[in-house]
């Protein structure tokens, strides 16, 4: 008999999906790490915290979050598209359905302060939001040039009561702000969390962030068969590092759906990455020819990352997800579809999962499938980027 | 045994106190002129950085060495061509980020750091949990693998940890990145665990800023590295001949 495969299970022993993921961190950090997986372990078997943390999701974060039929777009396509709306979600994104996770762990270990990094802000907002919920202090750290880029979302992180930490080393970007997050955490390591904001770095992070983001798949794959569309023939979401993927892929590993992670071609680990070492774990990175990592550049600062985390190296590795990538050029396109279709302003991340469903109705995709597209995020913060996007080409 | 550890404990033998002063390759042009005036100043042994885009353990001085150095140009093949052609007294340790013999290929580093007279690294984001690889690709040369005990680790962690380091255990004077401290921080109650675990050499690094401090540090440990403070120096200008001059106070220091 066929042994029948189970994906997107624990990780091993050794934090390791396949080849990738593991713990590669300085001995400083290595007890925190073991700390913090059997804290994590303990919590996700005890239904007293999992209750917490599903009231608090609900009561505070608005879930469960609603799968819209895009009608107008799905029939412009000729698909039949779901969009599971994670926009609608407090602070805008999926982030906060980790951060609510994490912040309630945090006081469980007893730590009294967390710290983040954030590239465009969303996971930084999102952590801000959920420490002061639980007053936690929190610190976050984001790159010089996105603190100038993304001057709104450190005000409101401000408003929150975190404090930014402009990161003026390396490249000044999102990579950057995790080193230094993890400098930080060196030397702060017995009383603050490293609220880490997707399914990467050392293990048990991957592991716990998709834990806490599997949340969008279960609640998904319920609402698609109340809806009766039962599985669907795809799913798809934009990765950067992989939170929001990572999360709806849960929920539909294990049936037939064909699984779509669509990246930014300037920041396309799987597409244009080899096998390599960073932020604490084996994934696949943007490097040069010498080891050295390279800056990712993309139109939305949220894929801005030269890796990716390791299960979905892993996924590709075997062939259950597929990577495609999609270029800057028709994001703002896809944006504006969205919104003028549907009335649903997506962030520039959640656009690229929109921009491959444009890009491939009728041809990847065959007309008349069912697919069920993330949308992990709403545009409001990216408003100012497309305008003047839109007015420096007219 | 591997030389490493066969100089270290012959130092130890004889009553000598070690001075691992580091240097980043390709800073200056004349780098490796500082790594001759360091032996000429007394060192017991010298650490080579070989610079990597995101050191995550490392403070804003060898972040910039490390930034400047990668601008020029260097990589693992310049710093090793430069360094084999080297008659040097002292074993040369090289200190970098796992990513960069992951992508050069583990067998091939190996290899390519004896050729260079590199005799010893220090890569302190691989963990004892993932270093069997690399300890596999080093096994049959003399290039020994040395790893860090920090202040946070067990002591059933400090047994695995120094079962696994080869030369010497390095231990972590502080909770800190690499940079320039005024205390010798926990290097003594650090030093001591790893002598209850082990008989290697214990040399003791991180935030050793001043003669003063190595010679504290020295009064439990082996020896002691001294980075960022020789490092800071060089940013700002300093020749080989002041770095011999800088090197030469810490060993009086360790007399």
């Amino acid at each position: 008999m066929a042994e029948q495969r189970e994906f997107m299970t624990a990780p091993d022993e050794f934090g390791r999906f396949g080849d990738f993921g593991g713990r590669f961190v300085p001995e400083a950090l290595m007890p925190a790490c073991l700390e913090l997986e059997e804290a994590f372990q303990d919590a996700w078997a005890d239904p007293d915290f999992l209750a917490e943390y599903e009231g608090v999701l609900s009561e505070f974060a608005g879930r469960p979050t609603p799968v819209t039929f895009l009608q107008r777009l799905s029939e412009s396509l000729g698909l039949r598209i779901y969009a599971k709306r994670e926009d609608l979600a407090h602070t805008g994104s999926h982030k906060i359905n980790n951060v609510v996770g994490q912040t309630l762990l945090t006081a469980r270990m007893g730590k009294s302060r967390v710290i983040a990094e954030t590239g465009a802000g969303q996971h930084g907002v999102a952590t801000a939001t959920a420490a002061a919920r639980m007053g936690l202090e929190c610190t976050v750290f984001m790159g010089e040039v996105d603190t100038k880029r993304q001057e709104l979302n450190v005000f409101r992180m401000e408003l929150l009561g975190a404090t930014v930490v402009p990161v003026t080393s390396g490249s000044r970007t999102l990579k950057d702000a995790v080193n230094e997050a993890l400098r930080e955490w060196v030397s702060c390591v017995d009383t603050t969390h490293y609220c880490l904001g997707s399914v990467m770095g050392p293990h048990p992070f991957p592991w716990m962030v998709r834990e806490m983001q599997s949340i969008i798949g279960r609640e998904a794959a319920r609402q698609l068969r109340d809806l009766r569309v039962g599985v669907p023939d795809y799913v798809v979401a934009c990765v950067g590092g992989g939170s929001n993927a990572a999360g709806i892929f849960a929920g539909f590993a294990n049936t037939g759906a064909r699984l779509i992670g669509v990246e930014a071609a300037g920041g396309a680990a799987i597409s244009h990455g080899t096998p390599g070492v960073l932020h604490g774990m084996r994934s696949h990175i943007i490097q040069d020819e010498f080891g050295q990592i390279e800056e990712a550049h993309s139109i939305s600062a949220g894929l801005d990352y030269p890796g990716i985390g390791p299960e979905h190296a892993y996924l590709s590795a075997i062939g259950r997800a597929t990577y495609v990538s999609v270029g800057d050029e028709p994001i703002i396109g896809a944006l504006r579809t969205l919104s003028e279709l549907e009335g649903i302003i997506p962030a520039l991340e959640s656009a690229h999962a929109v921009a491959w469903l444009i890009r491939e109705a009728g041809r990847e995709i065959p007309h008349g499938s069912s697919v069920l597209l993330n949308l992990s995020g709403r545009g409001d913060k990216d408003v100012a980027q497309v305008l003047s996007i839109l007015r420096g080409a007219s | 045994m591997k030389s490493l550890e066969t100089h270290l404990r012959a130092q130890r033998a004889a009553g000598v106190k070690s001075l691992v002063p580091y240097f980043m390759a390709g800073l200056t042009p004349d780098w490796v002129q500082h790594v001759h005036a360091a032996v000429a100043g007394g060192a017991s042994a010298v650490e080579i950085g070989l610079p990597f885009s995101d050191p995550m353990i490392d403070g804003v001085v060898i972040q910039e060495a490390g930034l400047r150095s990668l601008a020029s140009g260097t990589t693992f093949d310049t710093t090793c061509s430069a360094l084999g052609d080297q008659e040097l007294a002292v074993p040369l340790v090289a200190m970098t980020y796992y990513n960069i013999f992951h992508h050069y290929g583990l067998r091939a580093s190996a290899r390519r750091l004896q050729d260079a007279g590199i005799s010893g690294t220090i890569v302190p984001d691989l963990s004892v949990e993932e270093a069997e690889p690399w300890r596999e690709a080093c096994h049959d040369g003399d290039v020994s693998t040395v790893f860090l005990v920090a202040p946070s680790t067990p002591p059933e962690r400090v047994i695995r940890i120094v079962a696994m380091s080869e030369g010497f255990v390095y231990a972590s004077a502080r909770m800190a990145v690499t940079g320039q401290a005024e205390t010798v921080g926990d290097a003594p109650d650090v030093v001591a665990r790893v002598r209850d675990a082990c008989d290697l050499p214990v040399l003791a690094g991180i935030g050793i800023a001043t003669p003063a401090l190595a010679h504290e540090a020295a009064q439990s440990a082996d020896g002691v590295i001294v980075g960022t403070a020789l490092v800071r120096r060089i940013l700002d200008g300093a020749s080989p001949l002041d770095t011999e001059r800088a090197v030469a106070e810490f060993r009086r220091a360790l007399a």
